[in-house]
Order: C-alpha cells, then structure tokens, then sequence
C-alpha cells in the first residue's frame, strides 16, 4: 500500500522505456504491449479510485525526504478521479489508433503515447508546484510529437504554432514560480498554502501578480479567452486517437487550477483568499460565448468538433469560478463527461470522415455514408450530449452548474450566456447533422474520383467510439451515486487545511 | 548588482518577446532562447543574490547561498535546450515542407 501512489507514474515510464527496446521486434509486439500497459494502467486507476473514495490522502515522500524539501506525491480523491478519466481515455484512443493502422504513420507512436500518460499521470499526482512544470514538460513534449504524427503540411504548421505558443507559456510558467519562490520562499504546494496564510501585507502584491500570472499559463494550457486560438487548428488537423487523447490535456489547466489556485489561495488566504475566482468566471463565460460562435462559424466537422471542447473548457472554467462547493462538484461531474464524449466525438469524427472519401469533413452534401443509420444515431447521441439537451449527461451537468452559478451574484451573466450558447451549438449542429446525413446525393458526381463503399475496420473502430461514449449513458444512469461521488470528492479538495496537515504530516493522511 | 541584473533580465525578455513576434521561424526560436535565458536568471535571483557564499554545509562558511534555485535552474536549462532542439527541427521540417519560413507556411519573407 505504501508505494502505491507512485505506481501510476512508473507504469508508463516502463512501459515507454520498454516499448522503446522492442521496436526491432516489429509493430505487432508493439501494439501488444503498448495496449496492455494501457489497460493494466486502467486496472490499477481503478483500483486506486476506489481506494481513494473509502481512504483518506496519501502522500508519497520521494527518497524519503519529508516535505518541504523533499519532492512529494499527492494522492487524493480528485487525483484519483483525473487519473481514472485519463486511462479510460487512453484504452479507447489507443485501441482505435491501432485497429486503423494509424500508429503505423509514423515511427515511436507507442513509445511516445506511453510518455504522454506517464506526464499526464505525474501532473495530477505531484504536490510540489515546480514538479507540475517538470511533468508538464514531458507531456507537451510527447504531445508535440504526437500532434506531428502521420506528417502532413496543415499538420506541421498547426503543431509549429502549438509548440511555439507552449514554448512562450513555459517561460511564463518559470517566471511565475520564480516570482512565488521569492516570494514565500518553498514550492511545495501546502507549504506555499501555510505561507500565503501568513503573509505581511508588503508581499500581497507579488503574491498575486505571480498567482495572476500562473492562472495565464494555466489558463493557455485549457485554452482560455483570450489564449485559446492555437486549439481549433491543432485538434482538428492532428490524427483522431492523438486528438482523443488531446481531450484530456485541456482539462490539465483546470486541474491544475482547480489544484494549485484552490489550494495555495483557498479559504485560509486571507485577503488573497479566491481572488483568482472572478477572472476565471468572466473569462470563462468570454470562452463560452466565443466557442458558441466558432461551433456555429466551422466549415469543417473536425473544426467543430475542436470548438465543442473549447465551449466544455469553458464550461468548466465558469463552474470552477463560482468557487463553492456544489460549483465544484458540478464541474468535476461535466468534466469526466466532456472528457469522455470529445474523445468519442473526434473518433466518430474520424469514422465518418473515412467514409465520405474525397469529401471528408467539409459541410458538402456527399454521397451516403455506408452505417448511416448507425452512424447518424451516434452523432445525434454524441450532439445531444455536448448541447446539454436532456435526457442525456450533458443536461444533467449544465442543470447542476446552473444550479450552483444560482447562490452566485452573477447569476443572471451566467445563466443567460450558458442557455444562449447552448442555443447557438444547437442550431450549429443540426445544420451539421443535416449535410452529413440528410442531404444527400443519389449519384456520384464526375468529380467525385474515389468514394468509398465501406469504411475499412468499421466494426473495430466502432469499439472505441461505443467505449467513449458508453459514458453518456452510464453517467445518467449512475447519476445519484456519481453525484454522491463528486460531492466527497469537491469537499475532500477543498478542505486545505486538510491537505497541508496530510503532507506535512504523514502519519495524518498516510494510512 | 541589483540593477545590473534586473537590467539584464529585462533587456533579454523584451529582445525575446520581440523576436518571438516576428512570426519567421528562425527569430522565433532566437526570440524562445532569449527567453529561456531571462528565465534562468530570473530564478536564480530569486534565491537572493549572495558572492562568494558556499551552497553546500561547511563547517567554516559565513553564510549560505540557496541552493534550491541553482536546482531548479539546472532543470530549466536541461528542459529549454531539448525543447529549443525540437523547435529548431520542426521549423527545419516546416521550411522544407511549405517552401517558407513564415510561421504560417505562407509566402511572406520566404528565404
């Protein structure tokens, strides 16, 4: 029990390091091998979920260094939860990458995608502000290979300006953790909570300015107004299993938010206490509202596709912003199901794509898609879903959103630019809907040189895209006892005082 | 020493940020260098500057300089150079796959 929470991390790393040695062995050993340390990394999150729900934190001393000087690992409920979203994600992802043949594009897509999960895995679980850079790193390092994979010219200017914008964040991120290291004088993130808590009035300034400028690079990881513009292009031009996987990293940055600021400048900070919440909640409903329109303004499926994460982020930047603790748990709920219908989204994307042939995803009438019938029901269960229509997940989480933005004195804001934009993604995706299944036509055209007749490995593909989207329904269905879940789990995060004593003191937390 | 180091931090952002917005690729990974460069720095005086203090415990030392940012900075600079190295080959891949060096791969000062 006691090396548990570090187990998540070395998993891929072996994993990684292990598929890298194998490669002379072909890709079919690789693909063995990638997707079982995928799914055993899917056993052991779950494994370790519900242990967090009945435990309490764990803390995970590297080299036995007791903190603060030591590197520590955090395992609570939320990281747990992220950790949990983040392997259903990958299992679903990989397998479709691997049944289409798309991991054969390119050479080390295994390896890189195991170094994707091992980044991920370390930034939700690190306690310590400067080992969230560091793992931040490794993950936008294995995303810019990954975001490359395939080639093409579209693709490499779009990863050129992803890179690029990321490199800048990075330097802003350094500048800010220098600020707040010379600041309060630690790194580690509940001993920086302890030091906020006891901060002369002469330091607010910096505090905050550095607080500000760490929710700028938070901010630009899950694309927030005004940082967002490098998304659409570099979602949608990427492969769709990388983009599915991609679902996930946006929701990083409000992770780390919900981390970092919640727990730094939480209840006990004084007068910085959740002064970070209204740029998030003004900012949040500027994405909302700018997303609705780039949902409506695409000319291209997978471009919508990308906005309709954009329009989740902000969602969730909106819901975290309320800072209360059903705002919390609302926002925990959307995100597992946001996460969870992108990566569906973009695969069923792919799916579709595959089978107009030369039309792709452009909004031009093409000819009949082989499954449309199937394939229509799951993009019009999918849509339901992201507009938050009922019955379905999505109406559930906005409902409950609404619902907490209510005890909020910007509640007539949010309610207003939440329901309108829902009702922008409707008419946008019913125009979308329409094309791509409706408006059909009978005979191929002289211009049309190659439309295919069947889409090759429906049946395969198919899997993945059910396995996502199963959350839909799951998540209705479980809704009482999911909620229940998301409820301990926002209390467990907010409870700072909690965290630092669990990580300054082991034998508090670390049963 | 204050100043002369607040100066040269703030010379090297401005130079990077301007570089940065060029929008040509070679700049743009001068301009990310500089940066990277201001950054290092920047965390290093952020343990307060200290000449001629021992980092490491010794029975003689006066003082002690702190050791945590000169770590901190040793990761950064190991991240910005295999990240500047990334960089410089995509934008090699970029020129040779569009023809140009803009960061758009469209006409504007192509090489």
């Amino acid at each position: 029990m006691m090396h548990l929470p570090i187990l998540p991390i070395l998993l891929p790393l072996l994993a990684g390091i292990l598929l890298l040695l194998l490669r002379p062995l072909g890709l079919q050993v690789q693909r063995m091998v990638g997707f079982a340390a995928a799914f055993a990394l899917l056993m052991l999150a779950v494994w370790l979920f519900d242990s967090a729900l009945v435990g309490q934190r764990q803390v995970y001393a590297l080299g036995d260094w007791p903190a603060p000087f030591g590197i520590t690992l955090v395992f609570d409920q939320l990281a747990a939860l992220m950790l949990l979203v983040t392997a259903i994600l990958a299992v679903g992802a990989l397998w479709y990458a691997i049944v289409t043949e798309i991991d054969a594009q390119g050479s080390h897509f295994h390896v890189l995608f195991q170094m994707q999960l091992f980044g991920l895995n370390g930034a939700f679980l690190t306690g310590d502000a400067f080992n969230l850079f560091v793992f931040f790193e490794v993950l936008l390092l294995a995303s810019y290979s990954l975001l490359l994979h395939g080639g093409g010219k579209e693709r490499t200017v779009a990863g050129l300006h992803y890179v690029v914008v990321n490199l800048v964040g990075s330097t802003v991120f350094l500048f800010a953790l220098g600020a707040l290291y010379g600041a309060l004088g630690t790194l580690n993130i509940a001993d920086m909570a302890a030091k906020v808590a006891a901060l002369p009035a002469e330091r607010e300034g910096l505090v905050m300015a550095a607080g500000l400028l760490l929710l700028l690079v938070f901010g630009l990881k899950a694309a927030m107004f005004p940082l967002y513009l490098w998304l659409p292009a570099a979602y949608a031009r990427t492969s769709a299993p990388v983009a599915a996987l991609f679902a996930v990293m946006t929701k990083v940055g409000v992770y780390a938010i919900i981390r970092v600021h919640g727990t730094v400048f939480g209840a006990d900070a004084g007068n910085l206490a959740y002064f970070y919440a209204p740029w998030l909640l003004g900012l949040g409903l500027i994405t909302l509202v700018l997303a609705a329109l780039g949902v409506l303004a695409a000319f291209r499926l997978r471009f919508q596709v990308a906005y309709l994460v954009l329009a989740s982020v902000a969602m969730l930047l909106i819901a975290v912003g309320l800072h209360s603790e059903t705002g919390l748990a609302a926002a925990l709920y959307y995100l597992v199901h946001s996460t969870l219908l992108a990566g569906g989204l973009f695969l069923l994307a792919d799916v579709i794509v595959r089978g107009r042939g030369t039309y792709a995803d452009r909004f031009d009438p093409g000819l009949r898609l082989p499954h449309h019938a199937l394939l229509g029901g799951l993009f019009m269960l999918a849509a339901v879903a992201a507009l938050g229509l009922p019955p379905l997940s999505g109406f559930l989480g906005k409902l409950w959103i609404l619902q907490a933005a209510l005890e909020h004195p910007w509640r007539w804001a949010v309610l207003a630019t939440v329901l309108m934009s829902s009702a922008l993604l409707l008419i946008a995706l019913a125009r979308s809907g329409s094309v791509l299944f409706y408006k059909v036509k009978d005979h191929a055209d002289a211009a049309d040189p190659e439309l295919p007749t069947q889409i090759p490995a429906f049946g395969m593909s198919l899997v993945a895209v059910v396995w996502l989207l199963a959350a839909v329904p799951l998540l209705v269905v479980l809704a009482q006892p999911v909620a229940e879940i998301m409820q301990q789990i926002a209390a467990q995060t907010l409870d700072t005082a909690g965290y630092r004593a669990a990580v300054f003191d082991p034998a508090v937390g670390g049963k | 020493m204050e100043l002369l180091i607040a100066l040269s931090i703030g010379v090297l952002v401005a130079c990077g940020v301007y570089l940065v917005l060029r929008a040509s690729t070679f700049p743009v990974v001068m301009g990310l260098t500089l940066l990277s460069y201001a950054t290092n720095l920047f965390l290093f005086a952020m343990g307060r500057l200290a000449i001629g203090v021992p980092a490491i415990v010794r029975p003689d030392a006066a003082g002690y300089a702190d050791p945590l940012p000169q770590a901190l900075v040793l990761t950064a600079i190991v991240i910005a150079f295999g990240m500047t190295a990334f960089a410089i080959v995509l934008a090699l891949k970029a020129r040779g796959e569009t023809g140009s060096d803009h960061v758009d791969g469209k006409g504007g000062e192509s090489s």
